[in-house]
């Protein structure tokens, strides 16, 4: 049983769809996560959540009880804001202790809670600071502890670490995954950074202008993306336009690609079978794509188009006949501009998109 | 951690009840906005318009064929129109090139000028005017001095007519083109000029196809509010007009001589020329923020000026300026210590006391003419912070549901709202006197014309739109995701407001009250048609001062107020910063 459950949620400003028929659950003690790029309609779904944003249709359900048209303060989810939303006026203890005082708590209830929210995000002793004499990641910390302190029901997180620089930005993630598992806590994380969103995110949903494309863990997604948006937002991938060949069965699906013509092969089932003369995408991560093996399937003759040397990997073009491929290689050695070269395009690895 | 039970179990069934009744908070704040528009702003223009289209008790046109008939008001509408837009052209000319020079350069000197170049804005119109006599008028220091130099016979100028109206128009309101021009260079990002010059562009085509586009807006808000400013002006042709008869005189004039269907039409007329500009003045508030648009931007640095020859010229321009603008000040105040009657023909007075300042703060008559006009005032300034949190509340943008009114609504409200700051004071006031001087349809056998509150309540009128918008500034600067934050950690609407809201915005809402109660404590315009002995406010007091002759006395009255209104500027501006 769920316990948040989005049920086709819609949203529009004036004429543009910013959220359409979004259906997602959360499971209770999940690290959930919603990627995508920037306007891709995260945000709004995130904030419906919270209750700061109405949606034009759709339900949400909380514990099995339409929450929907809860206003935010009686939903007692903790969020927390992409810049912080701190109330200036206040000091950190006054901050944290918002929540606890909009609950009516004792005094003595009160302090416990702001110290050990505090020592949870590791800044014991600030209570009396003002919110400009903090840095930026004391102020994220104090944003945190502000959420947790109501001990919510549910923890919303807006995009809360892009403004934080890079170094910082990695030490506070994993000090988040570890504070939202040891409490125990549910949360739903938004972010356009998809290497975030893997290293937190139990599950994640890929959102693009508005859609939900695909629900499901970060390894799944990344490597059995289901839509060429999901395929071409995570991480870099070879996209091949084909045909399916008449000659394909269930088990062995053929496809001929349209730019170079090359036959290629990878199990297909049932479920998924193309139209035989529609164009389909097939996808590959350049770190599967292999060079220079002989005498496998999937095997396309063609030379190297350009070496680009990044460190610890480099990037190899390959020119296949005109289809244009690129692959991920730990050594170039051995390897030549102009130089023919063959690209194995690995059935196992090779996915085709809906 | 132990998990509290949630504090609003979500009970689908009570929810929905909820949403749909509106909670009686704002019914009741519905309700007050309603009233106070009605009684302030909608049934007085009414009343005004209709009874202008009405002659013993039929509907006509008659007074409006026989008035514009009528040579004297073809010219006081030109006049008032001349005036005006001529004033607009002289500020622009003086305002924007030192908007420019202060906003742009750095040298010794400029921060004097730029702490004293509101000073015309605060200081009352009726005062400035008498201070503008005392150093300008032929009987003047200037004058004088002039004379008795050169052993002149007569005075060397007379302080009457076109040329003295628009040079005390020019030094009055060219703040109004300097503060806002000056506000909006500040705005605008300097990488886009960097940009620009990046691109090739000239200084010169950056001026005009990037600076001067983006500042458009201020300059057509400055231009508007000093042609407002102007057809209002009151104070300073009733004075020194001389034969420049202007409508706001005409009115005056004509319900002295007990014309009331003259002046009434002649009321209408100024209200449609005053509430024309305010229409075009409100189109362009609404684009007045493309400049907020660009991204972090940088904020362009002072170029200080390094040449020998410019830097000593730019120093003694603004040594001069701040002498300029401080100078009717400085004489109200010497004047104010001259003995009366010692003052004939000689450069400066001859003789010096302090019995002015004992006079009128010994005197009872006096002590009441203050008490009058600080109880009305305050009690004005109240009722405006009052309704200024019940209207910005009412008229509040939120995404969500909360909205309380559509945005068809919204516009006309604060459009009604305006409508009393952009009528002319004399408007405002025969309007009110129209409506409230007799049985009316609203207030029943009441009549409030001849009691002590009619002062009050113009004074309300017309100084709340400033209190509004200081509000709702304060307002938009606070950032909407602290109430945002403050909901999803529990805090009723109720709670949000006074937890949150309230201590951001109070020290804007106080620093404008304050302005709206100074402004109203030197207030002549609409006082004088229709004060009583029960409400006589100081500005009758100098007025009838001056008519005697008791210079110093005068000047005494005009020196206090500024002192009053100083310090509460000056506790006005550190709310401001306190805000910062």
């Amino acid at each position: 049983m769920p316990l948040l459950s989005l049920k086709n949620l819609s949203r529009s400003f004036g004429n543009t769809r910013a959220v359409a028929d979004v259906s997602l659950d959360v499971n209770q003690g999940e690290f959930f996560g919603l990627l995508g790029p920037s306007g891709c309609g995260k945000t709004t779904t995130l904030r419906m959540i919270a209750g700061l944003e109405k949606p034009d249709s759709g339900t949400i359900e909380f514990q099995n009880a339409d929450i929907t048209n809860l206003p935010p303060e009686r939903r007692g989810f903790g969020m927390v804001f992409q810049n912080y939303a701190l109330f200036p006026h206040l000091n950190v203890f006054e901050n944290v202790a918002f929540g606890l005082r909009a609950r009516h708590k004792t005094k003595a209830e009160m302090t416990e809670r702001v110290t050990s929210a505090l020592e949870l995000v590791q800044l014991p002793g600030y209570e009396k600071r003002a919110m400009d004499e903090l840095s930026g990641g004391q102020q994220q910390r104090v944003a945190i502890a502000r959420a947790i302190a109501i001990e919510p029901a549910l923890l919303l997180f807006d995009e809360p670490l892009s403004n934080l620089d890079v170094s910082l930005r990695e030490e506070t993630r994993s000090e988040l995954r570890e504070l939202v598992t040891r409490l125990g806590l549910t949360a739903v994380y938004v972010t356009h950074d998809q290497e975030e969103a893997f290293a937190l995110c139990d599950r994640i949903s890929v959102m693009v202008g508005g859609k939900l494309m695909q629900t499901g863990r970060p390894r799944e997604l990344y490597e059995q993306p289901a839509e060429i948006s999901v395929a071409s937002f995570l991480g870099r991938n070879n996209l091949i336009k084909a045909m399916r060949l008449s000659s394909s069965k269930t088990s062995d699906g053929e496809f001929k690609t349209l730019e170079g013509g090359h036959t290629l092969h990878l199990p297909v089932n049932h479920g998924d079978l193309a139209p035989l003369n529609k164009p389909v995408y097939l996808a590959i991560r350049p770190e599967h794509v292999q060079l220079n093996a002989n005498g496998v399937p999937n095997s396309l003759p063609g030379h190297i188009r350009e070496i680009v040397f990044a460190g610890a990997t480099s990037t190899v073009r390959v020119d296949a006949n005109g289809l244009l491929l690129e692959a991920l290689v730990l050594r170039t050695d051995g390897l030549q501009v102009n130089q023919p070269c063959n690209v194995i395009l690995s059935p196992d690895h090779l996915t085709l998109l809906k | 951690m132990q998990r509290d039970p949630l504090p609003g179990s979500p009970d689908p069934s009570k929810v929905t009840n909820k949403i749909r009744l509106l909670p009686w908070r704002s019914v009741a704040l519905l309700l007050v906005t309603a009233m106070v528009l009605l009684y302030g702003v909608i049934y007085p223009n009414l009343s005004v318009v209709l009874s202008s289209f009405q002659r013993g008790g039929s509907w006509t046109l008659a007074n409006y064929r026989e008035i514009l008939g009528q040579r004297i008001v073809i010219e006081a509408i030109v006049s008032s129109l001349g005036l005006s837009v001529g004033t607009v052209v002289l500020c622009a000319l003086v305002g924007v090139p030192l908007a420019f020079l202060f906003e742009r350069f750095d040298f010794p000197a400029r921060r004097l000028f730029a702490a004293l170049a509101a000073l015309p804005l605060v200081l009352p119109p009726l005062v400035g005017t008498v201070a503008f006599i005392f150093l300008c008028g032929e009987t003047g220091i200037l004058a004088h001095g002039i004379q008795n130099l050169f052993g002149l016979a007569n005075p060397p100028w007379r302080l009457r007519g076109w040329a003295a109206l628009l040079l005390f128009h020019t030094y009055t309101m060219y703040p109004f083109f300097y503060v806002l021009t000056g506000a909006g260079l500040r705005r605008i990002d300097a990488s886009l000029a960097e940009a620009a010059r990046v691109l090739g562009a000239s200084r010169i085509t950056v001026l005009r196809r990037v600076v001067l586009p983006q500042l458009t807006p201020s300059l057509v808000a400055a231009a508007l509010l000093t042609f407002m400013t102007s057809m209002a002006s009151f104070s300073a042709p009733l004075l020194f007009g001389g034969d420049v008869r202007v409508l706001t005189l005409e009115i005056f004039t004509a319900r002295q001589r007990g014309d009331f269907v003259m002046a009434i039409t002649e009321t209408v007329i100024l209200a449609i020329i005053s509430l024309g500009a305010l229409i075009v003045f409100q189109r362009y508030e609404g684009t007045r923020r493309f400049a907020a648009a660009a991204m972090k931007g940088t904020t362009r640095r002072r170029v200080s000026i390094s040449s020998g020859a410019a830097r000593v010229l730019a120093t003694i321009a603004a040594v001069a300026f701040a002498v300029i603008l401080v100078l009717p000040v400085g004489t109200l105040f010497l004047v104010s210590f001259a003995q009366e009657g010692s003052w004939t023909t000689q450069t400066l007075p001859s003789a010096y006391t302090v019995a002015n300042y004992q006079r009128i703060f010994s005197d009872t008559y006096a002590a009441e003419v203050f008490f009058n006009s600080l109880t009305m005032s305050a009690i004005a300034a109240a009722a405006a912070l009052l309704w200024s949190f019940c209207i910005v509340i009412v008229l509040r943008r939120r995404r969500e549901t909360g909205k309380l009114v559509g945005e068809g609504w919204r516009r006309l409200l604060s459009l009604l709202i305006l409508v009393p700051w952009a009528l002319p004071g004399t408007v405002v006031a025969v309007s009110v006197a129209e409506a409230y001087g007799k049985p009316s349809l609203l207030l029943g056998s009441f009549v409030l014309v001849g009691t002590f509150w009619i002062l009050p309540f113009i004074y309300f009128l017309r100084f709340m739109p400033l209190v509004v918008r200081a509000l709702q500034a304060s307002m938009e600067q606070v950032d909407p995701t602290l109430e945002e934050a403050a909901g999803s950690l529990g805090a009723r609407a109720w709670q949000r407001f006074t937890r949150v809201t309230l201590p951001l915005v109070w020290p804007g809402a106080v620093a404008g009250t304050l302005l709206a109660f100074v402004i109203a404590l030197g207030e002549y315009v609409a006082s004088v048609l229709v004060f009583v002995p029960a409400n006589r406010p100081i500005s009758i007091a100098i007025a009838s001062e001056l008519r005697d002759f008791n210079l110093g006395t005068a000047a005494a009255y005009g020196v206090v107020l500024i002192v009053i209104i100083s310090i509460s500027m000056m506790v006005a501006g550190r709310l401001e910063r306190l805000r910062g």
